[in-house]
């Protein structure tokens, strides 16, 4: 039972990753590529770690959702309307791909792979518990801090103004009237213009 | 269900996050591929902890640093997009032929 599970979760993560790269919409490659996410995340739950397969369903739903967003907010093509390929040295990433593959997989069958497994009585999640604010905790403190850092990151990289200049410039304030002038500053014509117009 | 079997699978996905990853001219294509490839990675890890290391959490521990990865890839790839976006009206790769401010 638990083997027919495991190949029909494995067989659809790897089927929907692969669709994720041949579909020719944005919208519906990230949607494949949760349907991915949730397919290792049930065959982490059949693996006894019922802790990491849900949180990995549940942040891969949520950060799918945001990737599906981006997709319709930036990407050319996020319906499908029209075919859609645009992959350049095609043949030497399918090369790389199947090599990576091919080696990992005669690594993963050649190797002599050690054989304990979890047993039947232990209480992983609980396990997990102790073990994330005991030993670890300044492991998972480090995490907590690298997110911080990210958000930071993240906000600083996408805001309106670059490194240099005002964090305001480019920003248009509305008018004092409805319709009238921008209220403050004109912001500087002469910066941050795109070099490049169109995405090619 | 055994470790080389969930071994060949989490094999398989990194294959093709990889062919993704150097295929893709979209950089949000791209970093679907860079996905695809950590969650190969975390299902090799659970892997490993299930059948090999016999319930030890740190197993668990290291795919929630994967995740926490993940996440880190995730936000700070679609900073740059949207930077990248601002500056050159450009979403693709072919687009930045240089990397000036």
């Amino acid at each position: 039972m638990i083997d027919a599970l495991f190949l029909t979760l494995s067989a659809l993560a790897i089927w929907s990753g692969w669709r994720v790269f041949r579909v020719d919409s944005m919208v519906r490659a990230s949607f494949l590529l949760m349907v991915s996410f949730i397919a290792v995340g049930l065959i982490a739950v059949l693996l006894a770690a019922p802790y990491i397969g849900i949180a990995t369903i549940f942040m891969m739903a949520v950060e799918m959702m945001v990737m599906a967003l981006f997709m319709v907010m930036f990407m050319m093509n996020p319906a499908g309307l029209n075919p859609m390929v645009m992959v350049h040295q095609h043949r030497f990433a399918v090369v790389a791909g199947i090599v990576a593959f091919a080696g990992l997989t005669a690594a993963a069958l050649l190797s002599d792979l050690p054989s304990r497994p979890v047993p039947e009585s232990a209480e992983v999640v609980r396990a997990l518990g102790h073990e994330l604010l005991g030993p670890s905790m300044l492991i998972f403190e480090t995490a907590g801090v690298t997110l911080l850092a990210t958000m930071i990151g993240a906000v600083v990289l996408s805001a309106r103004s670059g490194r240099y200049g005002d964090s305001d410039a480019g920003s248009v304030p509305p008018g004092l009237t409805p319709g009238g002038e921008p209220a403050g500053r004109k912001p500087d014509d002469g910066r941050g213009r795109p070099h490049h117009h169109g995405g090619q | 269900m055994t470790l080389a079997t969930v071994l060949i699978v989490a094999a398989a996905l990194i294959g093709i996050g990889l062919y993704g990853a150097l295929s893709q001219q979209s950089f949000v294509m791209l970093m679907m591929g860079l996905e695809l490839m950590l969650n190969g990675a975390i299902l090799g890890v659970m892997g490993f902890w299930a059948f090999a290391l016999g319930g030890a959490p740190e197993g668990q521990l290291l795919a929630i640093i994967v995740m926490a990865v993940m996440a880190v890839e995730m936000a700070v790839g679609f900073a740059l997009v949207v930077a990248v976006y601002r500056k050159r009206q450009a979403d693709m790769t072919e687009s930045l032929t240089t990397m000036r401010h």
